[in-house]
């Protein structure tokens, strides 16, 4: 664990559901804007982006530069934070992969959904270690997964 | 010359929380090599093994990305704002 709990609503989890169901069997791809302070780090809303992976949009995702600049932008505009991307892994079990960690930097939320044959199933979160040696599983407190938090 | 590196939050606590960072360089691998042996944990976040910046990592001279300028040979002059920003990947397969 990271030490951190990461806050999501019930409402803001069913939409990353709903995006990864919608995208199925391709992954979904997305920014999760929020607060962050020492104890804890809150998701507030979410910016659904479109997956840029076009030659494997079934086991990769992309998220370009300038869809980064637009999520800071949105975030900013919103005075909240970028704390971290979601995606999905369509039948796929919600554990981080090798390319996950290969292409990821610390302090970012990566939430990831396991979508089984269109149903959303496992939600999990991740943080890379600061010496990318691997990842951490963060905690998500949501009443929507009150069950598997 | 002095050029102001803007460091991504991710970063941040690599680079003594700071927001950006002054170097005294002449080109964008020299201000990255200045601002890398001034904070040695950023290094690996921006650089792999073989020493080349990372596939995602992304260097802009004063909002030009750096593939379309001479790369990490783009020069530099004072005054300029280097930012970096990530690209975000990932997938379900190894």
């Amino acid at each position: 664990m990271s030490g951190k709990l990461l806050k999501i609503s019930a409402d803001l989890v069913s939409r990353i559901h709903a995006h990864g169901v919608e995208t199925y069997p391709y992954e979904c791809c997305g920014a999760l804007l929020g607060r962050d302070d020492e104890a804890s780090r809150e998701v507030r809303d979410l910016l659904p982006l479109a997956n840029r992976r076009d030659d494997s949009p079934r086991n990769r995702f992309e998220v370009t530069a300038d869809d980064v600049l637009l999520a800071e932008k949105t975030a900013r505009e919103k005075r909240l934070d970028l704390v971290g991307w979601y995606h999905s892994h369509p039948d796929h079990p919600a554990r981080p992969s090798e390319y996950d960690r290969e292409h990821a930097w610390p302090w970012y939320s990566y939430i990831i959904v396991s979508v089984q044959e269109r149903e959303p199933r496992d939600t999990t979160s991740w943080r890379l270690r600061d010496d990318r040696s691997g990842y951490d599983s963060e905690a998500i407190e949501s009443p929507a997964l009150s069950a598997t938090s | 010359m002095a050029v102001k590196v803007i460091i991504p939050t991710p970063l941040r606590a690599y680079a003594g929380k700071q927001e950006s960072v002054e170097v005294q360089a002449a080109t964008v691998a020299e201000a990255l090599t200045s601002l890398t042996s001034r904070f040695g944990e950023l290094k690996k976040h921006l650089f792999a093994e073989d020493g080349r910046l990372r596939s995602f990592v992304n260097v802009y001279v004063n909002d030009e990305d750096i593939r379309y300028l001479q790369k990490d040979q783009t020069r530099v002059r004072e005054g300029d704002t280097i930012s970096i920003m990530p690209s975000i990947a990932g997938g379900s397969r190894g």
